[in-house]
């Protein structure tokens, strides 16, 4: 019975609903328990970015982890940087 | 070689001091020395489940205070003879302990006990900072519900980070019915999710209610299904191999009387 009632399109079963709600609350704990790596990683991909571009620091970084979905809409989590650049190349000093 | 476990969860209501009372009492039966410790202080509730509320004299607060000895406030469970409480204090609040009060109460009582067993308050505040202090390993408590879930992974992150490390889990009520038609969320999602190692399951059981509204712990009834659950439990934290338990092989009258039908 179970497999027709699957076969047929039925809704997903509310323990699987449960648990992918949860895998995507956890993402979102999980990061913002992690403040300090964040901003050891932000530091680092600034330095790396510097190496290349002229960041314009003035207008500060932001960087934080989100959710995406897949290509089979798994939800799955995303490192999300948004940097402003003042020059595309580097200027030399 | 003592060992001191905080039995934590974070969310309220997910069966802390019930398991705290089974897993003391259960491994009182198997002859361990066993002190119990309500660390949930202005909420005390071990006592009662356990069925001890009125022989208690001293409490936690008296030993730290030193309005008592030790010994004076450990209460002696007169049916299982290596069993002890040490209860809570009702009227003051969790900030009349500190962690490091806890921390040398833990030790002078791992002197005396094979196991000590806290039972740490609801919440990530003071209450629960002092249950772990002393602690060497945690026990985990939760239910199959997003939310307390949820608050089960808070806790762990928290207990690494106060460096007790793998956590173990105890997978409470769970509805072997609801979970065989998809409507609850199995043990293997929940260690997926958690990705700590499984100490034991227990099913949502009435006999649990019945056995705390009596003051007698479920571990001791050998009729009950939760009780067996937890009767497994003590053999593995005392290092036997004991298989997860077979939640199918009771779930309910129903199935029961289907059963004799079928075979019939």
């Amino acid at each position: 019975m179970e497999f027709l009632k699957n076969f047929f399109g039925r809704k997903p079963q509310s323990g699987s609903v449960a648990k992918d709600r949860l895998k995507l609350v956890l993402i979102h704990d999980r990061a913002n328990c992690n403040t300090d790596l964040l901003e050891a990683m932000k530091n680092d991909i600034m330095q790396v970015i510097a190496k290349y571009m002229d960041i314009d620091e003035a207008a500060g970084m932001d960087i934080n982890i989100s959710q995406e979905t897949d290509d089979d809409n798994n939800p799955v989590p995303v490192l999300y940087a948004n940097i402003p650049i003042k020059n595309l190349r580097k200027k030399k000093k | 070689m003592s060992e001191v476990y905080v039995i934590t969860s974070g969310k309220g209501g997910v069966g802390k001091t019930t398991t705290t009372a089974n897993l003391g009492a259960g491994l009182a039966i198997m002859d361990k020395k066993v002190v119990l410790v309500d660390a949930d202080i202005g909420l005390r509730n071990l006592d009662v489940v356990m069925g001890l509320e009125n022989r208690i004299v001293f409490d936690m607060i008296d030993v730290i205070e030193g309005n008592c000895r030790l010994k004076q406030a450990l209460i002696k469970d007169k049916r299982y003879p290596t069993l002890h409480l040490l209860p809570a204090a009702q009227t003051k609040d969790k900030d009349a302990v500190s962690p490091e009060q806890m921390k040398k109460l833990c030790d002078q009582l791992r002197e005396e006990f094979d196991y000590v067993i806290i039972d740490c308050p609801a919440g990530i505040e003071q209450g629960f900072k002092n249950a772990i202090a002393g602690a060497d390993k945690a026990i985990v408590v939760t239910t199959p519900e997003i939310s307390a879930v949820r608050d089960a992974d808070r806790i762990i992150g928290l207990l690494e980070a106060n460096e007790i490390r793998d956590p173990l889990l105890i997978l409470n009520r769970i509805r072997i019915n609801m979970v065989k038609r998809g409507d609850m969320m199995t043990l293997e999602d929940v260690t997926e999710v958690l990705a700590i190692d499984v100490l034991g399951i227990v099913p949502d059981d009435e006999s649990v209610v019945v056995s705390t509204n009596k003051g007698e712990p479920a571990v001791a009834d050998k009729n009950s299904f939760a009780g067996q659950a937890f009767r497994d439990i003590c053999r593995r934290m005392n290092g036997e191999t004991v298989p997860l338990m077979d939640l199918e092989q009771n779930d309910g009258l129903m199935s029961k009387i289907k059963k004799i039908f079928v075979r019939g």
